[in-house]
């Protein structure tokens, strides 16, 4: 790296490094409601990028009714935006375990043909009452622009703004799925789910709650991802093959190895596609990971289950 | 237009046996049409407004009293964003409805899978978006412009306004900007002696540019030149925006980014960057005018009208001329009559088919507003079309 003076490089470096930590946050967004629903469900959820588009688009609803009817209320809407996601998706995923999932756990892959049809149903849904077109929701001024801790360091506010959501919703996770009720009732299902009956823990009940709150977060995935990329009918399938991803590679059921392979994907491909090119270090990321699965096919870290 | 209106009263005369001697679904009173485009599928986005300018120019053409007497009957097809039922879909117009004229295509790719069905059938397509060049085709009118059109008036503009010396490429990884990008490479290193200090391409639909942005900042180039589509687009421009490189400290020119795309954008993020097309909404001119009123009040005053969108309203119109001219539906001598058409006031200004069969028209530069509306900031002469420009291949 010759003819730059070592401050730019080092404020390069910087903001390279937030570029890496930026994705790892986008990627744990994306992936957490689908490792709760694989990881202690075991239900193959294709359906989960259409849940993120439902958060994104009501975050987008939000904005034209903020907009339309009350501009005061314009700097603030968003955070009552990210609660809207949550709940629209939460219902819907509660709507969709209720109607269509809990007939399909006795075969965990037509869950996948299921779901992949209901990603289909809901795009055309989408496209139907939105528009083909892509939308794009107003953002408050305070998600816009960059902060300058330095000169020369451009640090993204909306980037900002996601790795605190980030940050907020996995430590909301742990908490439920570990310090709670409920968590505890969560993990008894999933390591041993007739024992877990017969002390009297409701499990339909349980995985129900379970997959609306992995749908309820994509909500708020989508929600997080309309300040920095668009929405239309199709945007959830660009993230649903990233999110499997994080989530094969990390090693299903373990919230750990979510964090830990969105992490190492996060770094990889961000060190890589700056020194050679956007596709390319998309390839060698998918490569690396290939590898890595071959040599541990359960991922990074895997979880003992009770078969 | 009065020309159409004229020689349509006149035209009620000739009989059919006349004007349609290979077999086309003409009678003395209608003549059909296809509209063949993606009504679903990823590309339905960019293809609805191809769909509405056609249907209006029909509409209005109809009523006009018509082409050479007769109604103009659309038959619609969708190629629902997937190219082997393009090609089905075509076939189906050609052979089972015998239409005289398709408007239609939209990807390159799903040009060049119609193609041969409308070769052999001898059919006829007008295509409506800008593209790579590189190709010729009795049976097609390409009523977009060809690369150099957009390409070379562009970087020439840098090159001259903005004093750009060095410049950065970007696009979406697909067939239409890596063949941009090459014909912009030599006419950057051969003709404006500057220099290329990076050319990248990410996947379609990547939405993570945290590290582009950043080599971007590192090499500081004079210009970047983006053609980077779709949903990409707005992530791009979003954490461009984001990341402190403001249009003013980091110029940008881009050949992807319309009136359609900035609705998805919003205008706040593209405030400053430049466009290179022939034409936008915000063109002050009389045909213009008269296109946008008929265009929001036949589809709605939400509707934005963008650079393909105007491309796909010509078809329609230079087939009406090629037809009257020929005083036939015959697809041999509506080809033969279009060369040479004009068209004083079409919504983009002055246009004329060339025997290449693609159009002479201007290149503009636009500069986006906070509205979502250009200021045009450039206008060229009338370029000649160069689908196969020598020396950049």
């Amino acid at each position: 790296m010759d003819g730059y003076s070592a401050s730019e490089l080092l404020n390069i470096f910087a903001m390279q490094a937030f570029a890496g930590v930026s994705l790892f946050s986008v990627f744990v967004l994306m992936a957490l409601g689908l490792a709760i629903i694989f990881g202690q469900m075991g239900v193959i959820n294709m359906a989960h990028g259409e849940f993120l588009t439902i958060g994104a688009y009501s975050t987008v609803m939000m904005s034209i009714l903020a907009e339309k009817y009350m501009p005061e209320f314009l700097p603030y809407y968003f955070i009552f935006a990210v609660i809207a996601a949550f709940i629209v998706a939460f219902t819907i995923g509660y709507l969709v375990e209720f109607l269509m999932i809990r007939h399909l756990y006795r075969r965990p892959l037509d869950t996948l043909l299921a779901t992949w049809g209901l990603s289909l149903i809901m795009q055309q849904i989408f496209r139907s009452s939105f528009g083909a077109r892509e939308v794009s929701a107003t953002l408050p001024d305070w998600l816009m622009g960059s902060w300058q801790p330095v000169e020369g360091v451009d640090i993204p506010l909306n980037g900002l703004f996601v790795l605190g959501l980030t940050l907020l919703l996995s430590l909301a996770v742990f908490i439920f799925l570990f310090k709670s009720r409920w968590g505890l009732k969560v993990r008894a299902t999933t390591q041993n789910r007739l024992m877990a009956g017969a002390v009297g823990i409701s499990t339909p009940m349980v995985d129900r709650l379970t997959f609306a709150i992995g749908c309820g977060i994509a909500g708020v995935a989508g929600a997080a991802f309309t300040t920095i990329a668009s929405t239309g009918p199709t945007s959830g399938s660009l993230y649903i093959v990233d999110t499997f991803l994080v989530v094969v590679f990390g090693g299903a059921g373990s919230l750990l190895g979510t964090f830990a392979s969105a992490f190492t994907i996060a770094q990889a491909q961000s060190v890589m596609e700056f020194f050679m090119s956007g596709s390319m270090a998309k390839v060698l990321t998918l490569l690396t990971v290939i590898i890595i699965l071959m040599i541990r096919p359960e991922g990074l870290f895997s979880v003992k289950v009770r078969k | 237009m009065l020309l159409g209106a004229v020689s349509a009263v006149s035209a009620a005369t000739l009989p059919t046996a006349q004007v349609n001697t290979t077999g086309l679904a003409v009678t003395d009173t209608t003549v059909k049409v296809g509209i063949l485009h993606s009504t679903t599928g990823t590309m339905a986005i960019s293809e609805t407004g191809s769909v509405e300018a056609e249907m209006l120019a029909i509409e209005q053409i109809n009523a006009m009293g018509g082409i050479l007497g007769r109604k103009i009957e659309v038959i619609q097809e969708d190629g629902a964003s997937d190219w082997p039922t393009f090609a089905e879909k075509a076939k189906k117009l050609l052979e089972k409805d015998k239409v005289a004229a398709v408007m239609g295509c939209w990807t390159s790719a799903s040009r060049k899978a119609v193609l041969p069905v409308f070769e052999k059938d001898n059919g006829l397509l007008y295509y409506p978006t800008f593209y790579e060049g590189l190709e010729e085709s009795k049976n097609v009118f390409y009523t977009g412009q060809e690369a150099t059109q957009q390409i070379l008036a562009g970087l020439d503009w840098a090159s001259k306004e903005l004093g750009a010396k060095t410049f950065y490429l970007v696009g979406s990884d697909y067939i239409w900007p890596r063949t941009s990008m090459k014909i912009a490479r030599k006419h950057i290193e051969n003709v404006l002696k500057g220099t290329v200090v990076g050319e990248e391409y990410y996947p379609l639909g990547s939405t993570q540019f945290g590290s582009l942005i950043n080599k971007i900042k590192l090499k500081k180039p004079d210009l970047v030149f983006g053609a980077v589509v779709g949903g990409s687009n707005v992530a791009w421009f979003k954490q461009l925006n984001a990341a402190g490189l403001t249009f003013k400290k980091q110029p940008m020119l881009t050949i992807s980014v319309t009136e359609d795309e900035v609705l998805g954008i919003g205008g706040e993020n593209v405030e400053g960057l430049y466009s290179s097309m022939k034409y936008f909404q915000a063109l002050d001119l009389p045909g213009n005018k008269k296109f946008i009123d008929a265009f929001k009040k036949r589809w709605g005053d939400d509707s934005v009208i963008g650079d393909v969108t105007e491309s796909a309203y010509l078809g329609p119109w230079l087939w009406l001329r090629a037809v009257e001219a020929a005083k036939s539906f015959d697809v041999d001598k509506v080809v033969a009559a279009s060369p040479g058409i004009e068209w004083e006031d079409s919504p983009h200004g002055y246009l004329k088919v060339d025997k290449n069969h693609h159009l002479w028209m201007k290149t503009r530069i636009g500069e986006w507003q906070k509205d979502g509306q250009v200021k045009i900031v450039y206008e060229s002469d009338v370029i000649k079309p160069d689908p196969f420009p020598a020396g950049y291949q």
